[in-house]
């Protein structure tokens, strides 16, 4: 069955076609659109594009900065205002991936994919839905019902930019060097006020469906200074009520292992 | 369903085809214009051998929307070499047997034109980074970076598009 392009110049026809078909795929960068195209997955029949430059932008926003959905890593990495993020836009891929593969995609790339997300989860972003709500939802809620919002049209992100730019830490755990998809992917958002940690978002990527938070390292690390016994003890509960999955890359078991080391290490700011 | 026109430039010259929906790039290329040099891999943009610049930029050809690129510059490993003339990076590819089997190799070419059109001067990691999305399962990889890192070396290197 071939797939059909329906391609707008407005954000608002681009979301109503996308709200109103029930086999439709909105079309970002291609990287995953197109893989499925050519893998003949035919559990869609129309790619729905959307050709507003603003939905490309990235603009300072009072405390934060909003990054228009269709803004690829590239863009991302090449943003001054997003230097906190540029190492996380960086390990996304090889060059060409880049220059393709969006901000709103990440959000909903499968499995091992969505590193970008992961880092968006521990900085606390919202996600800017288009259409006549217009309203912006938490990117926690957004990712664990992230099924229901397919047919949503996200037109933005809109990250806080942290006051400490050390407060966040990214990791991607790959097995082929330098690029290779994440084993796992650990984004640390851990602010810090009087010697103590205050306000810690830990969040983890290729650790189940979407990326998830640890809430179980968040609360040990909590009040705590960010000392070697602190994370000694954040480092044990790395996986406290996650169940890693097993897939081509790792089993479940080897994650869970590895999980709490790199998440030391991270945090203690050893370099591998 | 009806085919869509499409303009754009392919190593400096005029294209004009028709496209299917859904249609990608790469296939554009070989099956709309007869241009062989980029090749199709895995179709899931993981191996980089459809690499083409749009541009300027390494893109994947095998994931881009045919209809995206009304109005670009396409650059293929097709576009490198100036009539007889070898393009430094084919010279030293080939004095430094940077293919084997020979299938990266255009994915490699375009990954390495992209990075030295910007840096003229690439470190060893640059080049690293520069074909990291491109799997070569043949050299080990090592052959191809030096390749790179001599037609640097070299100069002379041009840029088409």
């Amino acid at each position: 069955m071939p797939v059909k392009v329906e391609t707008y110049d407005r954000t608002e026809e681009a979301a109503r076609a996308l709200a109103s078909s029930r086999s439709a795929k909105f079309f970002g960068g291609g990287t995953l659109v197109m893989r499925a195209v050519n893998a003949g997955d035919q559990s869609f029949d129309t790619i729905i594009r959307l050709r507003d430059p603003s939905f490309r932008t990235i603009r300072a926003e009072g405390d934060g900065i909003v990054i228009g959905a269709g803004a690829t890593m590239a863009a991302v990495a090449a943003n001054r205002d997003l230097a906190f993020l540029a190492p996380v836009a960086r390990i996304v891929g090889g060059p060409a991936i880049r220059n393709m593969a969006t901000v709103g995609g990440n959000l909903f790339a499968p499995g091992n994919y969505g590193d970008f997300a992961t880092a968006l989860l521990a900085l606390g972003a919202t996600v800017m839905l288009a259409g006549s709500s217009g309203r912006g939802v938490p990117i926690d809620e957004f990712l664990r019902d992230r099924d229901r919002y397919a047919t949503s049209l996200v037109q933005a992100v809109s990250v806080p930019r942290p006051r400490d730019a050390g407060a966040f830490r990214f990791v991607k755990v790959s097995r082929v060097k330098p690029k290779g998809v994440a084993v796992l992917s650990i984004a640390a958002f851990v602010p810090q006020s009087g010697g103590r940690v205050q306000g810690a978002r830990v969040a983890y990527a290729s650790m189940g469906p979407t990326p998830l938070r640890a809430t179980a390292v968040e609360r040990v690390l909590e009040g705590q200074p960010l000392d070697a016994a602190t994370i000694e003890r954040a480092a044990a509960v790395a996986v406290d009520g996650i169940t890693p999955p097993t897939d081509a890359l790792a089993s479940s078991w080897y994650r869970a292992q590895v999980t709490g080391v790199h998440l030391k290490r991270l945090l203690t700011g050893e370099r591998r | 369903m009806a085919k869509k026109p499409v303009q754009f430039h392919l190593n400096g010259s005029e294209k004009a085809v028709f496209v299917d929906d859904g249609q990608n790039l790469l296939d554009v290329l070989r099956r709309g214009v007869g241009d062989l040099t980029p090749k199709y891999g895995c179709g899931q943009g993981t191996c980089g051998t459809c690499t083409v610049l749009i541009d300027g930029e390494p893109h994947l050809s095998c994931l881009v929307l045919a209809e995206t690129v009304e109005g670009k510059q396409i650059s293929t490993t097709a576009g490198l070499q100036n009539g007889s003339e070898l393009h430094p990076l084919q010279k030293a590819f080939m004095d430094g047997f940077a293919a084997q089997c020979g299938y990266c190799t255009p994915g490699m070419l375009m990954a390495a034109s992209a990075l030295l059109a910007r840096n003229s001067n690439p470190s060893r990691e640059d080049v690293v980074e520069a074909i990291s999305g491109n799997i070569c399962r043949c050299t080990g990889y090592e052959p191809i970076i030096n390749a790179i890192l001599a037609a640097a070396k070299d100069g002379g290197v041009r840029r088409y598009g």
